[in-house]
């Protein structure tokens, strides 16, 4: 049997965005996304941990006992975390001085998890690991933006080097500090949804209730 | 959803099999984890020396164009000392001393009074290394103290340089946090580090004397050469590093120590 290995891999990048439409993984995309080279590692970590505990899982997806699932599921999520954070002490030292706090919290990120129970438990581990990675490029697509926009507009530089130059060095940006706050992230990725949601309408959700049009009240006299 | 093939593999197990699942699990789990770790450790610890050292040159101002980090850390002479007496201890290696791993060894560290705890460290070790630069002429230059300290959610490890007067500061670097970036992660920053050079230290009685204030120090803030700008948006880190100066710069730190060169310096 063949998989539709271009529809698993991309379609949570746009389609089913893991962030946009699902709006899971909020967390880290708050923390990370100030500076893009944080996000940046911050993405490429959680898409490793996403593709490899997928199929991990899936592999042994017919031994896990039903009752126990969810442990076993965490301890190889986080298993994996650790072993990401180890590799990056050694080999990327500045960037896991930033990131350790963030990396730990991989293990408590919905994606992991969701993606786990939704599809590598039902699925071989080929498709798995293609729907781990497809997620995690889903994830990784908008912390890149959102790390982008934050870092361009909020301390003038990408990568570290100056793009915009601050005022206070002699330039004419002034920075936005609002873009430095966590918050800023919240209004950066409903933004984002709503951008998404315009251009594909089929991910607008139907509403739960709708608000009774409010009659006027009877004048008084 | 993308789902192309669902088989279910929700199959009751008995207790024994869950029991042996989850055994198999643990042990190849921890395996791979414990694996990484020893595998890894060298390099880690061998990043960790080099940081450390890179940053303790670069406070001294040593570190010149063409220079590694190791021939410039070579015109450092390192001395391990006693913090209560001020005395210098001979017995004890001060190369490859991490302050990470002592500052939790019981029996290098004696338990502090909450009163005297400035810098919320609970413990304070007996011994400490200090790193002194000479210049050409053997004459003493810069002295580089350990520090560190609570912040707001993280131990902070640093160094501070003092020159040649034992009172204004040359420079202070912190190599290990884990405060917000953006924020309190923020005392990296190079341009808030460039603001403690020429910042006096200490008061004329020798007492720690050094604030960082809300906002930035401008010519008309009083006593404006004990003061640096606080950290926007980090008043707790701010507030740690202060505390953190203040415990490590006085009595209960490096005072009696600094006290002894101070002495020295005068007789000289």
């Amino acid at each position: 049997m063949t998989y539709p290995v271009r529809k698993i891999l991309f379609s949570p990048v746009i389609d089913n965005n893991p962030i946009i439409l699902q709006v899971l993984g909020i967390c880290s995309a708050l923390a990370v996304t100030t500076q893009l080279s944080t996000a940046i590692t911050m993405s490429i970590a959680l898409t490793l941990v996403v593709a490899c505990s997928s199929a991990a899982i899936s592999l042994i997806r017919y031994h896990i006992p039903a009752n126990i699932r969810i442990i076993v599921q965490m301890t190889i999520i986080a298993s994996l975390v650790i072993v990401v954070d180890q590799f990056l002490r050694a080999f990327a030292y500045e960037l896991s001085k930033e990131l350790s706090v963030f990396v730990g919290l991989i293990i408590t990120n919905c994606i992991v998890m969701g993606r786990a129970e939704a599809f590598a438990m039902k699925n071989p581990p080929w498709p798995s690991f293609l729907d781990g990675l497809g997620n995690g490029l889903g994830f990784s697509a908008v912390l890149v933006t959102v790390g982008v926009i934050r870092e361009l507009f909020g301390l003038g530089t990408l990568l570290g080097y100056t793009v915009l130059p601050l005022a206070r060095d002699g330039g004419w940006y002034v920075p936005n500090g609002f873009l430095l706050l966590p918050p800023s992230a919240f209004f950066l990725i409903g933004l984002i949804i709503w951008a998404v949601r315009s251009w594909k309408t089929t991910q607008v959700e139907q509403a739960e209730f709708r608000i009774r049009e409010m009659r006027k009240p009877a004048e008084t006299a | 959803m993308a789902e192309p093939d669902t088989d279910t593999p929700r199959v009751a197990h008995s207790s024994t099999k869950t029991l042996l699942v989850a055994f198999a699990v643990c042990l190849v789990c921890s395996l791979i984890v414990a694996g990484a770790a020893v595998l890894l450790k060298p390099i880690q610890t061998a990043n960790q020396s080099i940081e450390r050292k890179r940053i303790i040159v670069e406070i001294a101002g040593l570190m010149k164009p063409g220079l590694t980090v190791a021939q410039a850390y070579r015109q450092i002479d390192v001395f391990m000392i006693e913090l209560n007496s001020g005395g210098v201890v001979d017995t004890l290696d001060p190369e490859n001393f991490d302050i990470t791993r002592v500052a939790k060894d019981v029996h290098l560290t004696v338990p502090l009074t909450r009163s005297a705890d400035l810098a919320q460290i609970r413990r304070k070790p007996r011994y400490l290394p200090v790193y002194r630069v000479n210049d050409d002429n053997g004459r003493f230059k810069t002295l580089i103290l350990p520090v560190y300290g609570y912040g707001l959610w993280s131990t902070l490890y640093g160094y501070i340089a003092l020159q040649e007067d034992i009172r204004t500061i040359q420079g202070l670097r912190f190599y290990q946090h884990g405060e917000t970036p953006g924020l309190g992660g923020e005392v990296d920053n190079p341009r808030w580090l460039d603001l403690w050079e020429g910042k006096i230290a200490f008061n004329d009685n020798g007492e720690p004397h050094i604030e960082l204030i809300r906002g930035a120090v401008g010519t008309a803030t009083p006593d404006s050469d004990h003061k640096v700008d606080g950290l926007s948006g980090a008043t707790l880190t701010s507030r740690g590093v202060t505390q953190l100066l203040h415990f490590w710069l006085g009595r209960e730190g490096f005072g009696p120590y600094l006290a002894r060169l101070r002495e020295e310096r005068e007789r000289s």
